[in-house]
C-alpha cells in the first residue's frame, strides 16, 4: 500500500488493528467453512460439534470490530480513504459473520446426517462446491489485505461458477428424491447445505464489492451475471419408478 | 497496488457545474506580496447561493484569495494581483472598479470578531448610513432585520444601546455577520469565522451559514475539515499558493481525486 502514514500514530495503529481483526475473522470463517464441509463429507460428529463451537469466536470478533469502528468514527471523524477503511471493516465483518453462521449451519446438517448412507457422487458435488466457495473466500480476503481491486473484481465475476454448480446439484438432488422417497430426508439436508454454500459465495462477492469501493471510492458499475436459477426451476410432476 | 488517486498537481481550468450560476469566476489569478508570489494561476468559481469552502495548510493562500475578492489588499502597498476575478461577469481587478461599491457587494467577516467600539445598534447602522439615507423607522427596521439574520436579535433586542464589546465572542462574531448582512451584500466572505469560538457558538454560526446561503453566495476559509464538510457545497483545496483540487464537497471528503488532498484532509504526511 502506498498511502502515506498518519501524523497521529495512534490513528494508524487503530486502523491497522481493525485490519488485523478482519484478517483474523476471515481466517476463522475459512476454517469454519472448510471444517464443516469435511465434517459433512466424513460424517464426523466431533469435527461438526467443534466447528459449531468455533463460530462463537467469529461473532465475538464482529462485536469487537463494530465497537472499535464506532469509537473511531466518534473520536477521529474519519474522512476519504480512512472513512472508507472503517466502513469497509464494518461491512466485511458483517459478511464474515454471516459466512460463519452459514458454515455453522452446514456443520449442523453434518450432525443430522451422520448415520445416513450418502451417495458418493452427491457428496463429491457438494465438496467441490464447498472448495470453490472456500477458494473465493480466500481470494477475496487476500484482495482485501492487498487492497487489490482487480483481484476482488475477478472474485466478483467468478461467483457464477458456484451458482452453476448449485443449479446442477439442485437438479441432481431432485432426481434422487424422485427415485426413492427414502432419500428425501438426506437430500433435503444436502440441499440446504448446498444452499448455504451458495449463500457463502454471495457474501464473498459482497466482500469483493466492498474491496472495490475501498480502493476506488465508488461501486462496481458492471452488471454481474446471475447464475442461480433454482428459484424458477419447476419440479417435474411425473413420479419416478 | 496503488489507490485510484492522482498525483498531478493543480487545477488548470474549472469546468462550470451544470445548472449553476457563476457568481464569482476567478481566472488565471496570480498574486504577489512584493517579489513573493503568493498565488499562482488560480481558477475557481463561487456559485450563486452556494457555500464554497477553502481549505489547506497555513500559508497556502486561502485568506489571500479571499482578500482579493473584495480587494482589501488594495489597502496595503506592494501587493498586486493579475488575472481576472469576475463578479457577475465584471472584472473587479479593473482599475475602474469602484471599491466602495465592490465592498458593499462583497462583505467580509474575519477570524477575530471586530465589533466597533460603539453600541450594538450603531455597529449595524454605521455601515448602512455610509451607503444609504434611511429614515429612523427604516433604519430601525434594517437593524432588526440584520440582527435577526445574524441570529442575534433575541439575545440583544433589550440592550441595543449596550456596547458591542460587551457581548460574548460568539455573539460578537454574529454581530459582525449581521453588520455585513446589513448593507445587503451579494457575496459574503468568512475568514475562519469560528476559530475562536466554542462548539455552541460554532454551531450557531454554521446554522446561520445554512440560512444565509438562500440569499447570498458564501465563501468560507476554515482549518476545521469537519466544518468544511458540514457547511459547504463546494470545496477548494489549496497548497503552496496553488489550487490543487476543486470539486463538490461530498467528492472531496469521501473520494478526493488528488493524493495531496487526501493526505491533507486525513492528516497524513505528504
Amino acid at each position: 500500500m502506498d498511502t502515506h502514514e498518519h501524523i497521529v500514530r495512534s490513528y494508524e495503529e487503530e486502523l491497522s488493528s481493525l485490519n488485523n481483526k478482519i484478517a483474523k475473522m476471515g481466517g476463522l470463517a475459512e476454517q469454519v467453512l472448510g471444517q464443516s464441509i469435511d465434517a459433512l463429507e466424513g460424517r464426523d460428529p466431533d469435527l461438526a460439534a467443534a466447528t459449531i463451537q468455533q463460530d462463537e469466536a467469529i461473532d465475538e470478533l464482529e462485536k469487537e470490530i463494530e465497537e472499535q469502528a464506532i469509537v473511531m468514527i466518534a473520536r477521529r471523524q474519519p474522512l476519504a480513504y480512512d472513512l472508507r477503511q472503517i466502513m469497509a471493516a464494518l461491512r466485511i465483518s458483517s459478511d464474515l459473520e454471516r459466512i460463519g453462521d452459514l458454515g455453522k449451519n452446514i456443520a449442523k446438517r453434518a450432525l443430522a446426517v451422520v448415520g445416513e448412507q450418502q451417495p458418493k457422487q452427491l457428496m463429491l458435488g457438494l465438496k467441490h462446491m464447498g472448495e470453490l466457495a472456500l477458494g473465493q473466500l480466500k481470494e477475496v480476503l487476500d484482495a482485501y489485505i492487498e487492497r487489490d481491486a482487480d483481484r476482488a473484481l475477478k472474485v466478483w465475476y467468478r461467483d457464477e461458477d458456484i451458482d452453476a454448480m448449485y443449479n446442477s446439484l439442485f437438479r441432481e438432488l431432485l432426481t434422487y428424491m424422485m427415485e426413492d422417497p427414502r432419500n428425501i430426508g438426506l437430500c433435503t439436508h444436502l440441499l440446504f447445505g448446498a444452499k448455504n454454500i451458495e449463500r457463502i459465495g454471495d457474501h464473498a462477492t459482497n466482500i469483493a464489492e466492498t474491496v472495490y469501493f475501498l480502493v476506488h471510492g465508488n461501486a462496481i458499475t458492471d452488471q454481474r451475471p446471475k447464475g442461480d436459477t433454482t428459484s424458477s426451476t419447476p419440479v417435474p410432476l411425473r413420479s419416478a419408478g | 497496488m496503488s489507490l485510484a488517486i492522482q498525483t498531478e498537481i493543480k487545477v488548470k481550468a474549472v469546468t462550470p457545474a451544470e445548472g449553476l450560476e457563476e457568481k464569482v469566476s476567478v481566472r488565471h489569478l496570480n498574486f504577489h506580496y512584493g517579489e513573493y508570489r503568493a498565488l499562482a494561476d488560480i481558477n475557481v468559481n463561487l456559485y450563486q447561493n452556494k457555500v464554497t469552502a477553502f481549505i489547506g495548510p497555513s500559508g497556502c493562500g486561502k485568506s489571500t484569495l479571499l482578500r482579493i475578492l473584495n480587494r482589501i489588499y488594495d489597502l496595503y502597498p506592494n501587493q498586486r494581483a493579475d488575472g481576472e476575478v469576475l463578479l457577475d461577469g465584471e472584472n473587479v481587478l479593473s482599475p475602474k472598479q469602484d471599491l466602495n461599491l465592490l465592498r458593499a457587494k462583497v462583505g467580509m467577516v474575519f477570524q477575530k470578531p471586530t465589533p466597533f467600539p460603539m453600541t450594538i445598534y450603531d455597529n449595524i447602522a454605521f455601515g448602512v448610513r455610509l451607503y444609504e439615507q434611511l429614515s429612523k423607522a427604516d433604519l430601525d427596521a434594517r437593524v432588526e432585520d440584520s440582527l435577526r439574520r445574524g441570529a442575534l436579535w433575541d439575545e440583544v433586542k433589550d440592550k441595543l444601546d449596550a456596547s458591542g464589546l460587551s457581548l460574548s465572542g460568539g455573539q460578537q462574531q454574529r454581530l459582525c455577520i449581521a453588520r455585513t448582512v446589513a448593507i445587503r451584500p451579494e457575496v459574503i466572505l468568512l475568514d475562519e469565522p469560528c476559530s475562536a469560538l466554542d462548539p455552541i457558538s460554532t454551531a450557531k454560526i454554521e446554522e446561520l451559514i445554512d440560512v444565509l446561503k438562500r440569499d447570498y453566495t458564501i465563501a468560507i476559509v476554515t482549518h476545521n475539515m469537519q466544518q468544511a464538510a458540514r457547511t459547504s457545497d463546494y470545496t477548494a483545496f489549496m497548497y503552496l499558493g496553488e489550487l490543487v483540487e476543486f470539486d463538490n464537497t461530498t467528492q472531496i471528503f469521501t473520494n478526493p481525486r488528488m493524493e495531496r488532498t487526501q493526505d491533507y484532509i486525513t492528516g497524513r504526511f505528504g
